[in-house]
């Protein structure tokens, strides 16, 4: 009996291909999750990520609540940011003027020996000091890029799966809508709100959201629209599933490749976008900072002062190009196609055979 | 056919209206156009108000304004636009700053999106036909970075870089120690990439382009090329029969005899017309000329093709007569090159050829000397063209690259392959074309969103057009201003759509349009 059933196994086996040998009797989530921590520059990304949020929100603390503007604290008539603010380990803030340490306000910052110094980014013509600058529009940044990522997929989501498994005049409507919001560049709509409404992290990062979705919405409602037609979506209707729970518990789940690689890669342009608009001033705007406000408020300083220039930019690189690697690594995960076969040809393995052969002659 | 177009048409026209009427109502309720006016202590600020709200109908609301706007823009359908007085602009009609406008940032785009088509596609195809090779790890690796560079922050780097930097770099044009190692070593490590193959042939190739450029660099610092580049009757042979080369290359391969025979003749024959041509820019002055000295080098190309093509005549006068349109493109460049350093004595302070400033040097006598303007918007472009191209191209590096990964794996390329055709024909005449469908669709898209991402390089570079009409009237809270740039890059988006999808169903015969 045991061995019929060896027989058994073995010649349905021979039906599937090399690679669905190697993902046999595992679920999605498990064949995902390997895919994507064998992609090593996701990993790194997904790390160094991890490691800028802490640091951003850890060093000059946060604030909570209030409107971003300064005022000056009636007991110490030292200036103070409107809100609760919850110190960080950084002893320098970034609205205050300090003495300018280095002559210029040049970084303290050394390589060898390795300290970073009162001032490792610099100071400004002020004396402001640049690190605590620099993180705090990073927190900014980062917490539009998480309105914007979060708003734009729910809506993405909401707005294509209902056009596509509705179609019909619901479809057409929609659909009409979406094209309405594509026809006019982001950087126009998001300048024209941004201008109104904007004005710090969560203004902005909130209208981002509410423009952003639209090419997320078009790709759930192609899905939707290719999904819908399955037999699994016959099934459940046929057990009597309603359209929410159709939509919900038996399309969503297949589509979700598709939606984490778009969110991320929205997150990603999302960072460009705020900076942007920051830079033009129609986005996050003085006295409450980000990247991109500080590039252009010292645009003109880089001949005299590039470090003023170099590390908002450099942070701006390094966050977008990790969103990134990160969206390049699910897309890899997610996709069934993507399947490395190690080569056989090319130089390295000409290399590697010829070591070999040099090895197997002594 | 018709009545699809011309149902897509209303669709999107609808679109648009729907989407001008939101632009309308966002910027008029973004600020007060009259604040300034409004806080001045000028005496006869009660008339001026006055005034304006009268000619800006500010005492309407904006809901119902937007008609008369509409009833405006609607007289541009036969021929009598009425957009409206833009008090940024110092109360001009925005049609007339909108003209002005346009061409320039036309003239931007339309460059770089050409080159960056180019390049990227180039780059992109050759990483597929390399997957998984050095080479195409460091081209992603490069076009994520690309992709994840704020323009605002390159644009400055460029301006420090590729004109401060490199203009004191042209004024003393000689290649240090350290330059003439590494810039050969790197450019044989990048065609060596490119080249692939087995480690016999890339040892070879690596070694043969370090040796040549090498030898190039040298040769440049010896004769001091740059300090007056010029490319002369032999260089226009050289560089001829190099674009010769490549074209055939990618065409009917050196295989063919007679195609070889004819297309390299067109190098010489290019040499052969350097001295008429110099007569002819002589008396055909103006674009004519160069319209002219193209259109004559490709008709001896034909000619040459259709009289010894033999067989394949028809085949190859097409390649024949792309090699002499270029090589007749190469004879303009020559004549350009010649009043380089007229030009370099024209400008003032002289800091260079590379400018970082606006689009036109206004001593130069623009309408005197075509070449002088020719090398003055060359000069003006390079910066913002730049700029433009680094994120288009690593976003058209990728697209092609995973268009050509696609079709590669489609089953009539083995089938190609499998009846015994050459790779060279495999790739450029099956795989390519069907990989170039999808690209064709996105180029379409792009370019109407491409107006919107000039806004921050023409900031920059204090470039007047479009963006800068923009910018200045959304800080004016112009809304004549604004919705006149809103209607031109709308129309431009719907007629990218409408491209994209006639495109598409014209390269793809399997698509029907209904």
């Amino acid at each position: 009996m045991a061995k019929k059933k060896r027989n058994d196994d073995t010649q349905l086996n021979s039906e599937i291909s090399i690679e669905q040998r190697e993902t046999e009797g595992l679920s999605l989530g498990t064949i995902v999750r390997r895919r994507f921590l064998a992609h090593r520059a996701a990993i790194a990304s997904l790390i160094a990520l991890a490691v800028i949020t802490l640091l951003a929100f850890t060093s000059v603390g946060i604030v909570i609540g209030g409107n971003g503007s300064l005022i000056t604290d009636p007991n110490t008539g030292r200036l103070a940011v409107d809100g609760f603010r919850v110190p960080g380990w950084w002893t320098y803030n970034w609205y205050e003027n300090y003495d300018i340490l280095n002559p210029g306000g040049t970084p303290t910052m050394t390589l060898w020996p390795l300290s970073p110094g009162e001032h490792p980014f610099g100071q400004d013509t002020l004396g402001k000091d640049i690190f605590a600058r620099v993180m705090r529009g990073t927190q900014q940044s980062l917490t539009v890029i998480f309105l914007v990522g979060l708003i734009s997929t729910v809506l993405g989501v909401v707005i294509g799966s209902i056009a596509g498994f509705f179609r019909g005049w619901l479809d057409s409507l929609l659909m009409r809508f979406t094209d309405t919001i594509i026809i006019i560049p982001t950087l126009v709509l998001g300048a024209v709100l941004g201008r109104t409404f904007g004005g710090n992290a969560w203004s902005l990062g909130i209208l981002l959201g509410l423009i952003a979705w639209t090419g997320l919405a078009r790709l759930v409602r192609a899905e939707f629209l290719a999904l819908r037609e399955r037999e699994f979506v016959d099934a459940a209707r046929v057990a009597g599933a309603s359209n929410f729970r159709i939509i919900f518990r038996h399309i969503l789940p297949n589509s979700i490749g598709v939606i984490v690689v778009n969110a991320t890669l929205l997150m990603s342009a999302a960072i460009l976008i705020e900076t942007s608009l920051s830079f033009l001033g129609f986005g996050i705007t003085s006295p409450d900072i980000s990247l991109g406000q500080i590039i252009s408020e010292y645009n003109e300083a880089f001949k005299t002062r590039p470090w003023l220039f170099w590390y908002p930019g450099l942070f701006i690189v390094v966050i977008a190009l990790a969103i990134n690697f990160v969206g390049d690594g699910l897309r890899d995960a997610f996709d069934p196609r993507q399947r490395r076969l190690p080569r056989t040809d090319g130089a390295i393995q000409d290399l590697k055979r010829l070591i070999g052969k040099r090895r197997a002659g002594k | 056919m018709l009545s699809f177009i011309v149902r897509r048409f209303a669709a999107t026209l609808v679109v648009l209206l729907v989407a001008s009427f939101i632009v309308y109502q966002l910027t008029a309720i973004s600020g007060d156009p009259l604040a300034e006016i409004r806080a001045s202590r000028d005496p006869n600020t009660q008339d001026r108000l006055r005034y304006l709200t009268g000619m800006l109908d500010l005492d309407v609301p904006p809901f119902l304004r937007y008609f008369y706007w509409l009833g405006g823009a609607a007289g541009c359908l036969v021929g009598r636009c009425d957009l409206g007085v833009s008090i940024a602009k110092g109360e001009s009609l925005v049609t007339e700053a909108l003209a002005g406008a346009i061409a320039s940032t036309l003239q931007l785009i339309i460059l770089a999106t050409v080159l960056s088509i180019l390049v990227g596609v180039a780059v992109g195809m050759t990483t597929a036909l390399r997957q998984y090779s050095g080479y195409d790890y460091s081209v992603t690796f490069f076009a994520f970075v690309f992709y994840s560079l704020p323009i605002f922050w390159v644009a400055v780097l460029l301006k420090e870089y590729g004109a401060i930097r490199f203009n004191r770099f042209l004024a003393d044009p000689t290649f240090g120690p350290w330059a003439l190692t590494l810039i050969p070593l790197l450019l044989a490590l990048i065609i060596t990439g490119i080249a692939g193959g087995r480690l016999k042939t890339r040892i070879r190739v690596f070694l043969m382009s370090l040796v040549l450029s090498a030898t190039l660099l040298v040769s440049l610092n010896i004769t001091g090329w740059l300090t007056s580049p010029s490319i002369g009757m032999v260089g226009v042979v050289l560089l001829t029969a190099l674009i010769a080369g490549v074209v055939l290359l990618l065409s009917t391969g050196f295989g063919q005899r007679r195609a070889v025979y004819v297309v390299g003749s067109m190098a010489i024959a290019t040499g052969a017309m350097w001295l008429p041509g110099q007569y002819l820019f002589y008396y055909l002055q103006g674009p004519l000329g160069i319209v002219a000295i193209i259109s004559i080098m490709a008709a001896i190309g034909v000619g040459l093709a259709l009289t010894f093509g033999g067989d394949a005549r028809v085949q190859i006068a097409k390649i024949a007569g792309l090699v002499g349109g270029l090589g007749g493109l190469v004879l303009v460049i020559d004549e350009a090159m010649q009043y380089w350093s007229t030009y370099l004595d024209l400008i003032p302070l002289k800091t260079g050829f590379v400018s970082t400033i606006g689009a036109v040097t206004p001593t130069i006598g623009r309408e005197e000397n075509m070449w002088l303007s020719l090398l003055d918007s060359y000069a003006h472009l390079i910066l913002p063209t730049a700029a433009l191209m680094i994120v288009s191209v690593a976003g058209y590096t990728r697209y092609a690259r995973a268009s050509l990964l696609e079709v590669l794996n489609q089953d009539y390329i083995r089938t190609a392959r499998a009846k015994g055709l050459n790779e060279r024909t495999v790739i450029v005449r099956h795989a390519f074309r069907n990989a170039m469908i999808p690209i064709a669709t996105i180029i379409a898209f792009d370019i109407s969103g491409l107006i919107g991402g000039a806004i921050i390089t023409e900031r920059v570079f204090a470039w007047d057009g479009m963006g800068a009409l923009f910018s200045k009237g959304l800080n004016a809270v112009d809304v004549n201003l604004v919705m006149g740039f809103f209607l031109v890059t709308g129309l431009l988006a719907v007629i990218g759509n409408l491209v994209a999808d006639l495109l598409y169903t014209a390269l793809d015969p399997r698509i029907r349009v209904n």
